[in-house]
Formats: C-alpha cells, structure tokens, sequence
C-alpha cells in the first residue's frame, strides 16, 4: 500500500501561513504576530489572535495548522493549571516549553505545528524557546517562524544586539514582522504583540495602514502621481 | 470449496481498505456524499446574534432538497449553522446538543455557547477532517453574545461577523462593506438578509429561500422561510392535451377478471380413525 501523503490527507485545511517573532530583554520578552489565517488563497481570518495565552507569564506564538496548534496550546494550558495547583506555585517557561515539545515531538507525524513559547518566570526571569516543525527545543535569545520567517533571517542576524531596553525591542519586532509581511503573501494583516514582564502582560496593536514602511519600489516605479486622502470607503455607484 | 471460518476475530475488519485502496488506484471514484453547498453567516448587533442560511442541499449537479434546514438546534440560547457533508453537521450538531443538554443537567447552569464551541472543536480535531463539518455557532449566555465559526479540522475563529460554505465570499463581501458595531435588530437581520441573498443569487451551491434566526438574552426566534426570492409562480399555458387529440383507430376490450366457482364438497373431509 502506498504511504499517506500527509499533504494530501489534509487538504483544504485552516493554516496559519505566518510571521512569528518573540524577542527576551532584560526585563521580559516581546512576542508579535502578523494577523492572516488562509484556507487556500482566501483569507478566512484577517484580524487573528496568534499569541496564545497557556499561563499567567507565558504565551505561545502558533505557526503551521490552526487546528493543530489550537489543540496543542489547549493541552498545555490544561496541564500547566495542573501543574499550578499541584506544586501551588507558577510553572516556568522551561517547564511549558517542554509540555509542548513532548507533545509536538510525540505526535510529530500527526502535526503541523511550529510554536514559539516565550515568558517569564521567577527562576531565569524572560526566556525564548522555540519548537520547530520535527518537535525539537532550542532556547534562543530571539526566534522567528512562520513561512514569512525565511525572509528576514538576514535582517534579524544584521539588526539584533545584546541589552536592549522595552522600547528597542518592540520597535525591532515591529520592523522585523512588517517586513516579513510585505514579502509573504501568506502572512499580513495587522501587527499584534505582547509584553511580558514580571509586572504584567501588555498587549500592543499596530493597524494595517500604520504599519512601518520600507523600500516600496519608488526608483522603479515612481512617485505616486496621487495621494488619496484618507475618507471612509464610500459604496460603489451602481447603474440601477 | 473451503468451508468459512465461524470465527470471528475480535476488534475492526480493516479488509475492505485494501480493497478501496486498489479501487481507489484504478482511478474508481469515491462515492459521493450529500453535500450542503451552502451559504451560512453569522452577525454580532447590540443585543444579541443574528443567524442566517440558505436552504438548498446538492448532490453534485443535482439539488437534492430545495428547502431543507441549516439551522440546528443546541440549546434554548446556542443555534449552530452547517454547511458541508449535510449527514456530518446533521449528526455532529444533534450529538453536542444531547451533551450540551446533559452538561446543563449536571451543573445546573445554563450552558455557554464556549463550551458547545469547545466541545465540537474537540471532537472535530479528534476526526481529523474527516467529519466533513464546517460549522457557525451562535448564542447568548451569562457572558453575552458570542460568535464562533468552527472549521472541518477544529480550528475556531471569534469574530463579530462571519461567513462559511460555498457562498462564503459572495456574503463576506456584503459583510466586509456594509457591517458596522452595535447594530440595531432589524438592521443586523436585513444584513444577514442580503448576505444570504448574495449566496443564492451568486454562488451556484446555494439558492433557494432565507432561513434567520435572532439570539437576544430574552429569547431566540426562529424564522423559517424568511425571504422567499425563488417561488414558482404559475404556469402560463397549460400543457394538458384535450380529450381526443389522438385518433382512435381500433378498440379492444378483453375481460382480464376470470369467473371463479367455489364448490364446497357436502359433508367436508372424513376424520381417519384407522
């Protein structure tokens, strides 16, 4: 018999054709997210939520199937409160990262998931683990992933540094996602983000049409020759 | 010839897979299932949800039920749209609804609408798409209105508007440029109304009429048949053919019915004593 073909047994499925990004700072970690769930070409989502959270200081990036991904985060954060109540004190990013990873390696054949867990914990403070597709774990000082991470790996390698603040962060984030999605038609949307500290979580919200600008092809293609001013969309007039 | 075992193993009988799979290598096509190409939307307004559906079922080409129903029932507050393989989303919705009932039973609450939600996504991802349901969920509860869509696979997307089926984007269209927040009533139902009639009116898999369905905390109603844009009106000629159109040019009667005589013999049959 031949093997299944795990692309054609899930066809027309939900997929989170993505840019993930989480970043740690000396205080915390920032996470982003662009805001596009696709089945095919169409967008069945343009305002998702892809920072999922699975406890108080710890949320999770989802990339890959969004069935899959859903059902994996829904069984973290069952077993983190488990946890919670058990030992009567907050699991730490490493304790969630390896939740995800045994079930992501275990079913490995069965999943199409790419997740990022990031938080912060009393123990090492902010940390970022990342579980790629094959189920590994890697704790990185930032990760990207998503279809629209492969377009910005250099910029990320070129821009990043040691010790910055809050506000460097979120701003490198920011630029990273919005390139990845300019690029990426799978990814796009608006921008969302978190900030994870000790004091708190955060969330931040970067709209479509505020998004940061890059190169735009201006040398190629010219000036635009007209502004549109910015009005609501008016109906269409339509010859009755 | 040898004889068939009368035992018989216990567990699943998985021989027919190798069969289908062979057949399914010859290029035999699967046989097909009802499916609802359907139009199906959801809207949030400020008190409550509005459903709306089309009510055409297809068998491939063929329109199978030309008024058949896409609205199921959950519970009081909780409405489920489907579209799909119209057996999955008849069974699936019908399945929730019966635990949802004996969910409120054990905890003596009103059920939500996320835990209807919960359920069908658990269930759905269990048969990794292979339960052909594609699903809209609305209600009110303790916490308000909610919308969900679930797809095939279980994964559930919250918005305030929402489309699935076949005729999904003729009515995200209609959504995408004519919703607004905190509608009134009759303004979220001429919405779901049009959107509805994109469907019909554009997308080959729907038709028919408009079926709606209004969720407020006070109470649901349900209106079947809300619009009617396809009734058949009636014929302009009549195609019945006058009394003797056709010349007779011979006449036969035979007598089918044969003449039966029952003779009873006198006395009846004799007791044998011998």
């Amino acid at each position: 018999m031949q093997t299944v073909d795990m692309q054609q047994l899930k066809a027309g499925e939900v997929n989170l054709g993505t840019s993930i990004m989480a970043v740690q700072f000396k205080d915390g970690v920032v996470i982003g997210a662009d805001s596009r769930t696709t089945t095919g070409s169409y967008i069945a989502n343009r305002v998702t939520d892809k920072l999922t959270h699975v406890h108080d200081r710890i949320y999770c990036c989802r990339s890959g199937s969004a069935a899959d991904t859903q059902a994996v985060a829904d069984i973290v954060h069952y077993h983190l409160q488990i946890l919670t109540q058990q030992s009567g004190s907050a699991p730490t990013v490493a304790t969630a990262a390896n939740v995800f990873q045994k079930l992501c390696y275990q079913n490995k054949d069965g999943l199409m998931a790419g997740i990022i867990v990031a938080g912060w914990d009393k123990e090492i403070g902010p940390s970022v683990y990342n579980i790629p597709l094959g189920g590994g774990l890697f704790r990185q000082p930032w990760a990207i992933g998503g279809s629209g991470s492969t377009y910005v790996y250099g910029y990320c390698d070129a821009t990043f540094k040691d010790g910055w603040g809050k506000e460097e962060t979120i701003n490198f984030v920011k630029n990273t996602l919005a390139l990845a999605m300019s690029r990426d038609g799978s990814s796009g949307g608006v921008i969302r983000m978190c900030v994870i500290t000790e004091e708190g979580v955060e969330r931040l919200f970067v709209p479509g049409n505020e998004l940061p600008k890059f190169w735009e092809g201006e040398e190629v293609l010219g000036k635009p020759t007209k502004i549109i001013p910015e009005s609501p969309a008016a109906p269409m007039e339509v010859e009755a | 010839m040898a004889a068939t075992s009368a035992y018989n193993s216990p567990g699943f009988d998985f021989s027919n897979t190798y069969r289908n799979q062979f057949l399914a290598d010859r290029g035999v096509p699967l046989p097909k299932a009802t499916s609802t190409g359907t139009t199906i939307v959801g809207c949030l307004f400020k008190d409550g949800i509005v459903l709306g559906a089309d009510t055409r079922a297809t068998e491939g080409p063929i329109v199978a039920d030309k008024n058949c129903e896409k609205i199921h029932f959950i519970s009081d507050n909780i409405r489920c749209c489907g579209a799909g393989t119209a057996a999955d989303t008849e069974f699936t919705t019908a399945l929730i609804s019966s635990n949802i009932e004996m969910h409120a039973l054990t905890t003596g609450r009103k059920p939500r609408v996320v835990t209807a939600m919960t359920m069908l996504k658990q269930m759905l991802f269990r048969y990794q798409g292979n339960i052909g349901a594609a699903l809209v969920l609305g209600g009110v509860d303790i916490t308000g209105p909610q919308l969900f869509t679930i797809h095939p696979h279980g994964s559930t997307d919250k918005l305030p508007y929402v489309t699935m089926g076949s005729g999904s984007l003729a009515a995200m269209a209609i959504f995408e440029s004519q919703w607004k927040p905190d509608m009134e009533r009759e303004e979220a139902l001429h919405l779901v109304t049009l959107a509805i009639s994109a469907g019909i009116f554009n997308d080959l898999g729907s038709g028919s009429n408009v079926d709606a369905c209004v969720i407020t905390a006070s109470g649901t109603e349900m209106l079947r048949n809300f619009v009617k844009p396809n009734e058949r009106v009636e014929k302009e000629r009549r195609y019945v053919f006058r009394r003797g159109t056709t010349a007779i040019k011979e006449e036969k009667v035979r007598r089918w019915v044969v003449d039966e005589e029952e003779v009873t013999p006198v006395g009846g049959e004799e007791m044998d004593t011998s």
